[in-house]
């Protein structure tokens, strides 16, 4: 499974502090202890209280790639801003994202094109968030209509079924696990599903249970990557316990170190 | 229309590992052997390359084997109970890629012979020919701690072979290796799971990985070959699609377990509806060879000089652009 590592997000208050007094050390840590812990991509999100989301996304981009070699994905709503990460980035990058708004995939799907970069899809619209499964595969269709007809490789395209907090939407936990299922059906091969893992738990107790439970589950339906919290070891321990589960790696006494030292 | 074959696209490949040191690495061999780094499932060329053909190496025991049958110490003639001429004779007239040492001799049961004998035997060997080494201990554990290690010392420099590193017993022999610069066979018992975790207690001690042979010990021909080919065809597709711990080479000992059947050793006079055992046994070791060539043997330890032959024969109609002269001398 892809693993992301969330971060490097200004919304954090000791990265809203560093971004504001322009601490590089402080970033540079956040992403090699994300990256020595197992993740394969790092997501960079200014915050939305930073002052100059164009200057900071740049700041953050050259300071993470000072320090480490992952590939970035670029977390923003405004389209200049990440345009603006992706003039720095050295390797192939991935836009967090756009929704199923045709005005907003009118803007991002040629950016991703034209910058060789892979796309979030939020199976969403400017109308709210999705009702039920069915309404979350009608987005999902959509998403992967437009990519086909504007040209964007299917491989490049992750879909996101849009995850609730528990504590607030409960029904919805099900809902997104059986529209991963769903939306696999779309296409073959199956386009990959994505999750922003942090969200279920959001405002709710046993943060970690919560996320690492729900993360095994949707790797048993057919998860490929996660915007997830790669320093939470036992997060880390079940998505490897998980893959094995899934027959995706050899199984050894010493499985999880192992992983850990691909 | 025509058919679009379906072609994989590996994303990693086998580890390559080097056996055997010049006189300017230090050591004094006149050839050495290159195993692995196949970026494809064997022989599927069209999906990635196999830079290295298989090798083979003949085996030469510390004694007169008490159980070869006759078919089988007749090629070797007056040489059994001298290594040394054994080895010469494996690699001048039946051009031995490698000869593997196998100190049967050091065992409590079959001579108890003490690490001191068993280093001037490897001395003796190491001085009459000029390929690389494989060397192993009796199989008795206790004995091969303290024989493996000296016997690593003495050929420190020569980048040999040693083996066999088990689950339960692999330190002392890795600590050996790894003050000595030899490489190692990881043994496992038909055992995938078992041959990925030996490998990862090794690199745990600091071994380097591209010093590493699998050995995931194999059935004959009748005798539970097809198991073991599937468990190398399960670690080669781990191994292409990114398991770094099951990405070394294959070592198989062919011979050792080919001519324990008794299809391979019985005489015709008591099977006469078998044919004669001068075919039947060099075809039964070629046949459980040529087998395990398929499901990635890169290194075969052989035998019979006919069933050498015929494999031989079988790899360069295989790779027939990869024709390399195995050894000289």
């Amino acid at each position: 499974m892809l693993v992301i590592g969330e971060r490097v997000n200004g919304m954090f208050e000791a990265v809203g502090k560093a971004i504001a007094n322009k601490d590089k050390e402080v970033i540079q840590n956040l992403a090699k202890q994300q990256v020595n812990a197992g993740a394969d991509m790092l997501d960079v999100n200014t915050g939305p209280a930073a002052a100059n989301q164009v200057d900071v996304m740049k700041w953050l981009v050259e300071t993470i790639q000072e320090a480490v070699e992952v590939p970035l994905s670029l977390d923003s709503t405004k389209p200049e801003v990440i345009k603006a990460g992706l003039n720095l980035v050295k390797k192939k990058a991935l836009i967090n994202s756009t929704t199923a708004d045709p005005e907003k995939m009118d803007i991002l799907i040629p950016i991703a094109k034209e910058y060789k970069a892979g796309l979030i899809g939020l199976t969403m619209d400017k109308k709210g968030i999705p009702r039920d499964m069915s309404q979350r595969s009608e987005f999902a269709a959509q998403i992967v209509t437009t990519c086909q007809d504007m040209g964007l490789d299917l491989d490049d395209l992750y879909l996101d079924p849009v995850i609730l907090p528990v504590n607030m939407t409960q029904p919805h936990a099900v809902e997104v696990l059986e529209a991963i299922r769903e939306i696999r059906l779309l296409s073959t091969p199956p386009p990959k599903m994505l999750v922003g893992l942090s969200n279920i738990s959001q405002g709710a107790k046993e943060r970690s249970l919560i996320n690492r439970t729900f993360l095994a589950m949707a790797i048993g339906i057919g998860l490929d990557a996660a915007i997830m919290d790669p320093l939470d070891k036992d997060l880390m321990n079940a998505m490897i316990t998980a893959e094995l589960l899934m027959n995706k790696n050899i199984y050894c006494d010493s499985y999880l170190e192992a992983y850990r030292r691909k | 229309m025509a058919l679009e074959l379906v072609r994989e696209k590996w994303t990693d490949k086998i580890n390559t590992v080097t056996i055997g040191a010049t006189k300017e690495e230090g050591g004094s061999r006149r050839s050495k052997v290159v195993a692995g780094g196949e970026a494809t499932l064997p022989y599927l060329f069209d999906e990635g390359d196999m830079p290295n053909p298989p090798v083979i190496a003949m085996e030469v025991l510390d004694r007169v084997p008490d159980n070869w049958p006759q078919v089988l110490k007749e090629p070797f003639g007056d040489v059994l109970d001298d290594p040394a001429r054994w080895a010469k004779k494996c690699v001048d007239e039946y051009k031995a890629g490698l000869i593997c040492l196998r100190l049967q001799g050091t065992h409590p049961d079959f001579g108890n012979a003490p690490p001191d004998k068993a280093a001037e035997v490897l001395k003796s060997v190491l001085e009459a020919v000029g390929v690389p080494l494989i060397i192993l201990g009796s199989g008795d554990d206790e004995k091969d701690n303290l024989v493996l290690p000296k016997c690593s010392e003495v050929a420190k420099g020569e980048n040999c072979l040693f083996g066999d590193a088990v689950e339960k017993n692999y330190k002392t022999l890795t600590a050996a290796c790894l003050a000595d610069g030899h490489n190692i066979i990881a043994e496992s018992p038909i055992d995938i799971n078992i041959a990925k975790q030996v490998n990862i207690l090794i690199s745990d001690m600091g071994f380097d990985i591209n010093k590493i042979v699998i050995n995931p010990t194999i059935g004959a021909l009748g005798y539970g070959m097809e198991y073991a080919y599937s468990i190398m065809e399960r670690a080669r597709l781990a191994a292409l699609m990114g398991d770094k711990m099951l990405a070394m080479p294959f070592v198989c000992f062919v011979g050792h377990e080919s001519w324990r059947a008794k299809e391979a050793k019985g005489p015709e006079s008591e099977h006469p509806e078998w044919g004669p055992e001068s075919e039947r046994g060099p075809l039964w070791e070629a046949t459980t060879a040529v087998s395990v060539l398929l499901s990635g043997a890169d290194i075969l330890i052989m035998r019979h000089p006919k069933a050498v032959a015929i494999v031989r024969q079988t790899i360069e109609r295989l790779m027939p652009n990869k024709n390399k002269v195995e050894s000289r001398g």
